[in-house]
């Protein structure tokens, strides 16, 4: 009973913090989506549902159907990636991973938006790739490499894969490799132990990737923007554009909102399909847990 | 010996600088209990590997019922091994580490059940087959490693170090639950141990290893009493040395002169001659001890006189040191009658030491550092 209480209390700031600061304003922004907009911008003090009937104009769903496939596919290739990178990372020397780590977190060090306009330079019509993709005739002199959303596919797929490699790599680095070995003493091919005891070694790790990559690359708002061209827009892009240049703060709370509710759709989706199929393992793991202590 | 079913052809290995395996030739008889036997860094577990094909020689092949298998990988081998840790996979149960082979295999379902069941009931882990590796107690995981290991019935089981990690009585019930296995299963099992007590007890025949090299290939009783240098007659079981020169030789028998004792009448089984250097080793039990002077009634018995110096009572037998001059000798008196009966010796006593002629053996080969194997490890 005490021991409870004093959980109760040592979570008590936390819980306050995410009360005041996250919980509430997302009640506000859910709420404000209700409300009709004044005319310098602001919140009207009347009830409406006008807002959220006009949020699916012509043209929006392609946006909601072009946030949800960036995202997804951004969030699988950076998996696809950063699943054999996290494999050879744990296999590498200790000095040689050093270094590669150092790689991949040392760009975190630049500002974001710096990183993005590496990338505009880089895919400039003027910029070398394309140029020398145009010259050794890879590609058709009229192609373009910025400002569509294969850009944005590259640049989102580039900004994420960290976010990836690192969870995976953490699981990949406890992986007991011996077990390869085992696997291919039993006849396994070294895809199949990698398919039949890496892979399913490493799951867990893969859902925590997919998670971390998955949420941000859905709300997406500045690489659309930058590397991306007016047919390439995104969600995010939708609520800044209310923001900043419609100044309908009503409609931009209904965006948000919706975007919200398609983040944590698959979240749910996701945490129901773990409680379903994963329920064995925690089983398992608390009776050995049990067994432990 | 039965038919060689696995053969090591001068296999060497190098890790950089380091030789670990130089020029090693080992035939393995079908279906026995073969053991390499060895410190650790002997090269032992990288012959294994090598024949699990996790490692490739330098130089040599290996040759599998009569196969050149050196250049296969792995999965190519009907070589199945137990690894040390077991490497069972921790996200499959029981019953899917040992199918794991049989549908890689590509085995029916209505074999994989069969075969599957059959092993988990040989190993007696049955009833357990929806438990988890980490669910399972030590010598339980072993077993699934056995089971899963062998439903591809293999024409080897290698087993490195099976044992390590189990306590002394795991330890012994496994080795006993082994051989039985080995004995239903009828396969060649190659052993990988550092432990002489297991080699000895569970094995057709042993090869010991040191430095890379195999120093003696032979039964469990040839290697004990017919070691070949002072290595294996050091690092099996425990003996004394002696070292000499022959005095005169007498048909079968010759006389060997040590510093500070009379002269020996030992069985001249290597053919030396007068003025030879020579090397003895004489097992502790080889001596009787007796605080009276004993009759002696053939030509090639020796005797001895010494001061106990230490005296360690361990039930079945007691091990006495003895000092004999500049010597300090390991002998073992078994308690064939009731101890309490018996006229204890204790520690200072004036004893007799009488060995046989026979029970002496001459070494072909003496290195002075093994005598540290004898020594009671620092503490």
């Amino acid at each position: 009973m005490k021991r409870s209480a004093n959980i109760f209390l040592l979570s008590l700031p936390s819980l306050l913090w995410l009360l005041i600061f996250y919980a509430l304003p997302v009640f506000i922004v859910f709420l404000f989506a209700f409300r009709t907009s004044d005319a310098y911008g602001g919140i009207g003090d009347k009830w409406t549902l006008d807002t959220v009937r006009n949020l699916f104009s012509p043209g929006f769903s392609a946006v909601i159907w072009r946030t949800v496939w960036l995202g997804v596919v951004s969030t699988a290739l950076s998996i696809v990636i950063a699943v054999p990178i996290a494999y050879h990372l744990a296999k590498m020397s200790p000095k040689l991973r050093n270094i590669v780590l150092m790689l991949i977190i040392v760009p975190f060090w630049t500002n974001f938006l710096i990183r993005i306009f590496a990338w505009k330079v880089f895919l400039n019509p003027e910029g070398i790739l394309r140029r020398t993709l145009v010259l050794i005739g890879l590609i058709p002199e009229e192609t373009m490499l910025l400002y569509n959303q294969w850009a944005v596919l590259a640049v989102m797929v580039y900004t994420y894969l960290p976010y990836a490699i690192l969870p995976i790599y953490a699981a990949a680095e406890k992986f007991d490799f011996a077990l390869l070995d085992a696997a291919k003493d039993l006849g396994a091919s070294s895809f199949q132990g990698f398919r039949k005891v890496f892979l399913p070694s490493i799951s867990k790790s893969i859902w925590v990737a997919v998670m971390v990559v998955l949420i941000p690359a859905l709300g997406a708002y500045l690489i659309p923007d930058l590397v991306g061209g007016p047919t390439s827009e995104m969600m995010g892009d939708r609520i800044a554009q209310s923001v900043f240049t419609e100044r309908n703060l009503p409609r931009a709370s209904a965006l948000s909102a919706l975007l919200m509710i398609t983040v944590f759709l698959p979240l749910l989706l996701m945490t129901a399909l773990k409680w379903i199929f994963g329920k064995d393992d925690e089983e398992e793991e608390s009776r050995t847990m049990g067994a432990r202590s | 010996m039965s038919d060689s079913i696995l053969q090591f052809q001068n296999i060497t290995k190098r890790f950089g600088s380091q030789t670990v395996l130089d020029n090693v030739s080992l035939d393995v008889g079908a279906g026995e209990i073969f053991s390499l036997l060895g410190p650790s860094g002997c090269g032992k577990t990288t012959l294994l590997r090598i024949c699990g094909g996790f490692e490739s020689p330098d130089n040599g092949r290996v040759i599998l019922d009569g196969k050149d298998i050196t250049s296969l990988p792995p999965n190519k081998r009907a070589i199945r091994t137990v690894f040390q840790n077991y490497a069972l996979f921790p996200h499959m149960t029981v019953w899917d580490n040992v199918a794991f082979g049989l549908k890689i295999a590509g085995a029916d379902k209505e074999t994989i059940t069969r075969e599957a069941g059959k092993y988990i009931e040989l190993v007696q882990l049955t009833g357990h087959e929806k438990k988890k590796p980490g669910q399972l107690s030590g010598g339980q995981r072993q077993r699934v490693a056995i089971a899963r290991a062998l439903v591809n019935k293999p024409k080897i089981l290698l087993l490195d170090e099976p044992l390590a990690a189990l306590d002394l009585k795991l330890r012994q019930r496994m080795l006993i639950e082994l051989d039985t296995i080995h004995d239903e299963v009828g396969i060649t099992f190659l052993f990988v141990t550092h432990d002489q007590q297991e080699a000895m007890s569970i094995s057709d025949h042993i090869a010991v290893m040191h430095n890379g090299s195999v120093e003696q290939v032979g039964n469990p009783v040839e290697l004990y009493e017919a070691p070949k240098n002072s290595f294996i007659a050091a690092f099996i079981g425990d003996t004394n040395f002696f070292d000499g020169i022959v005095e005169s030789v007498d048909g079968e028998y010759c006389t060997v002169a040590i510093k500070d004792f009379p002269s020996l009448k030992v069985y001249n089984d290597k053919k030396l001659k007068k003025g030879d250097k020579v090397n003895l080793s004489i097992r502790p039990e080889k001596f009787s001890i007796s605080s009276t002077e004993p009759r002696i009634t053939d030509a090639h018995t020796n005797l001895l006189r010494g001061k106990v110096e230490e005296v360690i009572y361990l039930g079945a037998h007691t091990r006495y040191w003895v000092r004999v001059q500049d010597w300090r000798i390991s002998v073992i008196k078994q308690h064939f009658s009731y101890a309490l009966d018996e006229k204890n010796i204790r520690w200072d006593d004036e004893v007799w030491l009488r060995f046989e002629g026979d029970n002496a053996y001459m070494l072909e080969r003496y290195t002075q550092e093994d005598e540290n194997l004898l020594a009671l490890p620092d503490i």
